[in-house]
């Protein structure tokens, strides 16, 4: 039985070297599609980026939430939440709605436009590689250990670690251990994290939980609803023949 | 009709076989070179003009269970001729969105998917097959009307059986998915702005559709009585001034319900603040409320503008407005700012959606022009269908004998 697994990125100890974007694009058989890495950014061809703020750089890839908003709106479910943590598309299911694009809090998911027979493309946290007990390729390629994979329960205790041994180091937060109900990728970040152009003022709430309270509303909805317009159907039928009823009767006519 | 009649040239037909040509054309390019090539969506505007459109032809036909309900479920006769005209709306309606949606799914030849793929957590799936089941219903609700004018008695008669269970299910599917219409912006709390965002969004897009859906079928009615008494061929037109008034009423009602939600909603929510901050959402704010709420319930509410068919009229294109603004400003201006890019429809786009609007006004003319859709004046509906049934009766004789 595997584990849940997850990514630790340490923007402190990242330096923009670019070899997970090499390692993602040789792992998942992509195209180059930017001479230089640093200017590109997420597409149906480029699953994680390292985007420069100064000196510091933070890498954007599919967090892998826990409760996923992409899972909980796809009608078909194409996308999946694996035994190991990874959220996984499956392109025989999907009719391309794209929902998932509009319902991602990170704004992930990416589509293949450019063909008749798109896909959603975005980062698999290296599922075919970590069955066969291997690290994500970008981790494996990282030579700082900025990007650790690991157990997810570990990599927990190995982030609160770095941030108690080294306040001065560190903002006092953990970017995905909380956020939309948590995630897979955790970040830490010497700054706070708007600054290094991830999704701040997320709710701590999965963002299913959103939806679900609407649709819990609808077998009751179905329910009353159904039972008052059989009963209003009977009620003003019933008034109706009555009031015909009284009107023949007033006038003296006699009914069959 | 003679078919050198038909041929004649005027200017609508001009421009609407340009429209229905090119629209064909864009359809072969959408098909064959896919989306990016053809639309002006990309990964940050992944829903556009296709998807708005969809939310207007829903909220649009929701006559066709206010109607239904009214008259077969509360027994209120009086609107009894307007239930035709709003299944058939409906029914268009829906034809229409489905077309639409299908040409903008990435992967349409897997459409069917959901039928037998589901995921009961996600508001598109409950709306996938609410739209299914009622344009099942509005086939149901409207086939009594084809199998008439053939004089086919035996499905006539079970579907008589079986309309009121199938009324009730119609109301039922409606309510749940022209709210959740609503639903599916529930989850993107962070990206759609605050003046349309909020946790009643499913009640708002209910309430809405309720009074746009009236307000079409007033709007229908005088277009119909306008141009199609002109032709011969269509005698079942002029519709009682005071059911439309009645059915006004309503709109003002619902109106003043919806407003007074907002408010509430505004109010509660502390969002007050953003009515007054300068930006193009908010002024398009403004526009949506004035022309689709406030305009309308201020000329409603005297009593000369709604029992005067012009003033109805005028009303019922203010409140349609309304909803087309606020379906797209959901949809499309609400969304833009977050991902912060422009986003306007391509010429393919908006070809293709002009072309099905035109098919969709040509097969409610059509329609309405063979079928006894639009029940005449003082007449019940028994009465007209019988006269139908006579007529087509003579037709056929008449045939013959030629």
């Amino acid at each position: 039985m595997l584990k849940e697994k997850g990514i630790l990125f340490d923007v402190t100890l990242c330096i923009g070297c670019g070899s997970c974007y090499q390692a993602c694009k040789e792992a998942n058989k992509l195209p180059q599609t930017n001479n230089n890495f640093l200017n590109d950014h997420l597409s149906d061809n480029t699953f994680t980026v390292i985007e420069q703020y100064g000196e510091m750089y933070a890498r954007k890839l599919c967090m892998h939430c826990n409760e996923p908003a992409c899972v909980s709106v796809c009608l078909v479910g194409a996308i999946k939440k694996s035994p190991t943590g990874s959220v996984l598309y499956d392109a025989e299911k999907c009719i391309g709605c794209r929902y998932c694009m509009q319902a991602c809090p990170h704004k992930i998911p990416r589509y293949e436009w450019g063909t008749t027979h798109p896909r959603i493309r975005k980062c698999n946290l290296c599922s075919d590689r970590v069955k066969s007990g291997k690290l994500s390729a970008c981790s494996e390629a990282c030579p700082t250990e900025a990007t650790l994979f690991g157990d997810l329960d570990q990599l927990v205790t190995v982030a609160k670690k770095r941030l108690r041994e080294h306040p001065e180091k560190y903002y006092q937060h953990i970017y995905g251990l909380e956020e939309v109900g948590g995630s897979h990728v955790l970040v830490l970040s010497p700054v706070p994290f708007e600054q290094l152009g991830y999704t701040s003022k997320l709710p701590k709430e999965p963002m299913p939980e959103f939806t679900m309270r609407a649709m819990e509303k609808i077998p009751p909805v179905v329910a009353v609803g159904g039972v008052f317009l059989s009963g209003m159907y009977w009620l003003t039928k019933r008034k109706n023949q009555i009031a015909k009823e009284e009107q023949k009767t007033t006038n003296g006519t006699k009914e069959i | 009709m003679k078919a050198n009649e038909i041929l004649k040239p005027t200017f609508w037909k001009v421009i609407s076989v340009i429209i229905v040509t090119l629209g064909l054309f864009s359809t072969y390019f959408r098909f064959s070179r896919g989306l990016g090539a053809t639309t002006n969506l990309y990964d940050s505007v992944p829903w556009g003009l296709w998807i708005g459109f969809d939310f207007l032809g829903v909220g649009l036909a929701a006559a066709g269970f206010t109607i239904a309900a009214t008259v077969h479920i509360f027994h209120i006769h009086k609107y009894e001729p307007l239930v035709r005209p709003a299944i058939l709306t409906a029914f268009i309606g829906y034809s229409l969105v489905i077309c639409l949606l299908v040409v903008d799914l990435g992967r349409p030849e897997n459409f069917w998917h959901p039928l037998i793929m589901w995921n009961i957590h996600s508001v598109m799936f409950e709306i996938t097959w609410c739209i299914i089941c009622y344009t099942t219903v509005l086939t149901l609700e409207f086939a009594p009307v084809v199998f008439e004018k053939f004089k086919l008695k035996a499905p006539l008669k079970l579907l008589k059986m079986i309309s009121i269970p199938v009324v009730i299910a119609g109301v039922l599917f409606s309510t749940l998915h022209q709210s959740s219409f609503g639903s599916l912006y529930l989850i993107v709390p962070g990206r759609l702005h605050p003046l349309w965002y909020s946790p009643l969004l499913p009640v708002h897009f209910f309430i809405s559709c309720i009074a746009a859906g009236l307000s079409m079928i007033i709007f229908e009615s005088y277009q119909v009585t306008r141009a199609f008494t002109k032709e011969t061929g269509f005698q079942h037109t002029g519709l009682r001034l005071d059911i439309l008034s009645g059915a006004a009423f309503v709109v003002l009602i619902d109106l003043i319900i919806g407003f007074l939600l907002k408010i509430f909603d505004f109010i509660n929510s502390g969002k007050l603040i953003y009515l007054t901050i300068p930006s193009t959402e908010t002024y398009l704010f403004y526009l949506e409320i004035v022309v689709g709420t406030v305009i309308p319930i201020y000329l409603l509410s005297y009593k000369k503008y709604r029992e005067d068919k012009k003033w109805l009229y005028i009303i019922s294109i203010c409140v349609i407005s309304g909803l087309i603004l606020n379906r797209l400003n959901v949809s499309i201006t609400g969304l833009a700012a977050s991902s912060g890019v422009n986003y306007f429809p391509s010429f393919d786009e908006i070809s293709i959606t002009l072309m099905l609007v035109v098919l969709a006004i040509f097969a409610f003319r059509l329609v309405a022009k063979n079928f006894p859709v639009f029940v005449g004046e003082n007449e019940h509906e028994d009465a007209v269908n019988e006269k139908i049934v006579n007529e087509s009766k003579q037709i056929i004789l008449s045939e013959r004998y030629e």
